[in-house]
């Protein structure tokens, strides 16, 4: 047995986090969250160069078939650094959405595609997400209409996948005439949150899935696997400032670290932020091999991990004194970040309740 | 990550669950170190050691079953045991503190000759540390021994000896050279309690019964070589011992069987008709320590394969006594709390009150509290977690400049 990262998935993690320092310092950052698209060209070209953007297609389709545990590593790093970029939607939830729902033909016309990153997608679903907006979607042939709103990852997409209550998944060119896309800022800038309408927009029809419900729900639990993991990321990050600034900010002549007010709310923060990270590792593992578990884990990882980063935002802005308010040190990017994740997908009380339901402790 | 079993794990796990069909009716009904093991705990844990379920990687001249450690063949073995609800063996502080330190400080013939008996359940050990003016701050010990005639000479008074009552042996943490400073000056003492000038004096807790022990040392004589690596390591040894106590008192498998429990509590008490795991203030309330359980369960796993690749594991080791102990505290609380009215019945009546489950929770919720206490506060977990896991400066002592400026 092995309770871990593998030395490649270890190399994975560095050599991105590398290239992240390198490329997203906080004033690119703040110039792409001015831009709101939740966007950066050159940020994406460089994961496509990581090899990234593909990771979860299989091999034959143009990919390097890797797993969701080594999308979750990839996830914290993108945490971590507050990333903008669609990588929930266009490189975790819609290959597994194709992978599922998608003919062997549509499998090879839309993957290679999305593994060279030539298309990006956006996730909308008209329920099984916890949504709590009015959201509705139906087919008139190949004919989509209707009005979806807390679309992921719409800012720059060319394509929108959207999950249908028959058991069926359209896919769209987000350009079609038949599309309007509102893409509204959200309180996290790097990524927006978005609306779609669509009026008889033209829809390529992917009822493939051999059970449509089972694969649904395993497409938003990978993407709640995914959120968990960057909320973890970013969770981390302002863990590790925190630490460093309580070691350094000297008050009464003193490292504001040795007084046992902030010693003991560090020491309150790592013990809660620590095991989260084997959590997520297990949750995303059991999405990869242990079928049985996998649906628990995502819901149990997305509920705690949520919980535990929104009291890592706030302690941890609040142990920064007034900086820690300010726009100068733009740590609310990543509480920002934790809030968006907390509520996509379903927030804590939600992914509880459907934990409740998968043993039984609820009439569904 | 590899979590698959391989086919000698799943033989394993055939075996055990084979052994435990044929055999478990044979368990004791608990395995907790509050009172000395009967002969049935004896005959059982005899039993677990001949099949190498329990001290499986001590070393056979020890008495053990002498296997390489391999923590998936750990787990596999706990889990088997924990989800039949039959005990994997005694769990005590010889047990769990005494034989690993010993194993991993003590001499050759300290190893032969008190680990055997201890993992059989034969020796029954308790701690000396604590002292009334040193609880936190323990190497601010003041029972101290001087030599005379071959033998140190004890003298001093202990408390939270827990077991003290019924122990053979005592570990015990003294002063032995009152010039070598407050860390260098200590040695770790192996004493037999049945020595002359030990008195134990019972100390009632919140729970209504004496789980701890006041213990006084007069003139106590033991020979030179019942210390634990040289005279003066006390303090040396007492930190490797702690490291496995924090390690106990957060076990991630006890989260999971208690939890176990209070599910199982929780389809069968019922507020207004209703099952309180249908009410959903109750249930989001288990569901959240559901989440904080399996963390720290998956945690732990990965502590003990850091631990097989011989890694440190640093401050993620040292979260694992707060983090457990809070919410084992937080599951009896809930388990309270559902109980309602009927949970207030507290009527210790000896041994019999073992048999009645609301009271079993209410002492559970209260003896938490002595966990959240024992074995170092969560306020001191806290600084050790901040100074040694994360290296945050200390807070200044009252003889540092700027202590001398306020």
């Amino acid at each position: 047995m092995e309770f871990g990262l593998s030395n490649e998935q270890q190399l994975l993690e560095s050599s991105l986090r590398r290239f992240l320092e390198g490329e997203l310092s906080i004033e690119r950052l703040r110039k792409v969250a001015g831009i709101g698209t939740g966007f950066d060209a050159a940020l994406w070209e460089g994961l496509v160069g990581q090899g990234i953007v593909g990771f979860l297609v299989p091999e034959h389709f143009g990919g390097t078939g890797l797993a969701l545990l080594d999308a979750a590593v990839v996830a914290e790093s993108l945490g971590y650094h507050v990333t903008p970029l669609p990588f929930l939607a266009s490189v975790v939830m819609a290959p597994l959405t194709l992978m599922s729902f998608g003919s062997e033909a549509q499998q090879a016309e839309w993957l290679p595609k999305i593994a060279s990153g030539e298309v990006k997608m956006s996730m909308a679903f008209v329920d099984g997400a916890g949504q709590t907006g009015c959201n509705s979607a139906w087919l008139k042939g190949n004919m989509l209409s209707g009005h979806l709103t807390g679309v992921l990852d719409a800012g720059a997409a060319s394509h929108v996948l959207v999950l249908l209550t028959d058991g069926r998944a359209a896919l769209v060119d987000a350009h079609d005439t038949g599309v309007t896309v509102d893409v509204h800022a959200s309180i996290d800038r790097t990524r927006p949150i978005s609306s779609y309408a669509f009026s008889g927009a033209k829809a390529i029809i992917l009822d493939a899935a051999a059970d449509a419900h089972e694969a649904a729900t395993r497409v938003i639990d990978a993407g709640r696997l995914v959120l968990a993991a960057d909320t973890l990321g970013a969770a981390q990050f302002m863990f590790d400032r925190a630490l460093d600034y309580s070691k350094e900010r000297v008050q009464f002549d003193r490292a504001i670290g040795s007084f046992q007010a902030v010693k003991h709310t560090i020491a309150d923060l790592a013990t809660m932020l620590e095991p989260c990270r084997a959590l997520v590792w297990y949750a995303a593992y059991a999405q990869d091999a242990l079928p049985e578990e996998a649906r628990i884990m995502a819901l149990h990882a997305k509920a705690h991990v949520s919980e535990v980063g929104r009291e890592v935002a706030r302690l941890t802005t609040e142990l920064h004194g007034g900086m820690g308010f300010t726009d100068l040190l733009g740590l609310h990017y990543w509480f920002k970040r934790i809030a968006f994740d907390r509520q996509i997908l379903g927030a804590p009380e939600y992914c509880r309740r459907e934990a409740a339901k998968v043993q039984g402790w609820l009439v569904a | 990550m590899d979590l698959s079993y391989g086919p000698r794990y799943l033989a394993l796990r055939e075996e055990v669950r084979d052994f435990i069909k044929q055999y478990g009716d044979q368990s004791p009904r608990t395995g907790g170190g509050r009172k000395r093991p009967d002969k049935r705990a004896l005959d059982w844990q005899r039993l677990l050691l001949q099949r190498g379920y329990f001290a499986r990687t001590i070393p056979k001249e020890y008495g053990g079953f002498g296997l390489p450690l391999d923590v998936m063949e750990l787990a596999i073995i706990a889990d088997e045991f924990s989800t039949a609800g039959v005990s994997a063996g005694i769990m005590n502080q010889g047990i769990s503190m005494l034989v690993p330190t010993l194993l991993e400080v003590g001499s050759r013939e300290q190893c032969a000759k008190w680990i055997g008996p201890t993992i059989r359940g034969e020796v029954i050990w308790c701690q000396g540390y604590s002292e009334p003016g040193s609880g936190s701050d323990l190497a601010a010990v003041k029972t101290h021994a001087y030599v005379d005639d071959g033998r140190f000479v004890i003298n001093g008074q202990k408390i939270w000896t827990s077991s003290a009552h019924f122990a053979d042996m005592m570990f015990l943490l003294c002063r032995t050279d009152a010039d070598k400073g407050k860390h260098g000056g200590l040695s770790y003492l192996l004493i037999p309690m049945s020595a002359e000038g030990i008195e134990v004096r019972p100390l009632i807790t919140m729970t209504g019964r004496a789980e701890f022990n006041e213990t006084f040392l007069t003139n106590v004589r033991v020979p030179i070589d019942q210390t634990v690596m040289q005279r003066g390591d006390g303090w040396h040894v007492a930190n490797v011992t702690s490291k496995y106590e924090r390690l106990l008192l957060g076990d991630p498998n006890k989260l999971a069987h208690r939890l176990a429990r209070v599910i199982e509590l929780m389809r069968r008490t019922s507020l207004i008709g209703v099952p309180t795991i249908e009410i959903p203030e109750y249930r989001d309330r288990l569901l959240k320590l559901q989440g904080e359980v399996l963390a720290s369960k998956f945690h732990g796993l990965r502590l003990l394969s850091e631990q097989s690749r011989d890694e440190e594991s640093g401050v993620r080791r040292l979260i694992v006594k707060l983090n457990g102990t809070m919410i084992a505290y937080r599951l009896s609380s809930l388990a309270v709390d559902v109980l309602g009215a009927a949970g207030l019945s507290y009527e210790p009546k000896g041994e019999a009150l073992e048999d009645d489950e609301a009271t079993t929770w209410q002492i559970d919720n209260m003896y938490d509290i002595g966990l959240i206490i024992g074995g170092g506060s969560s306020n001191i977990q806290k600084n050790i977690i901040g100074e040694r896991g994360l290296g945050l400066p200390r807070e200044p002592t009252a003889n540092t400049k700027s202590a001398q400026k306020v």
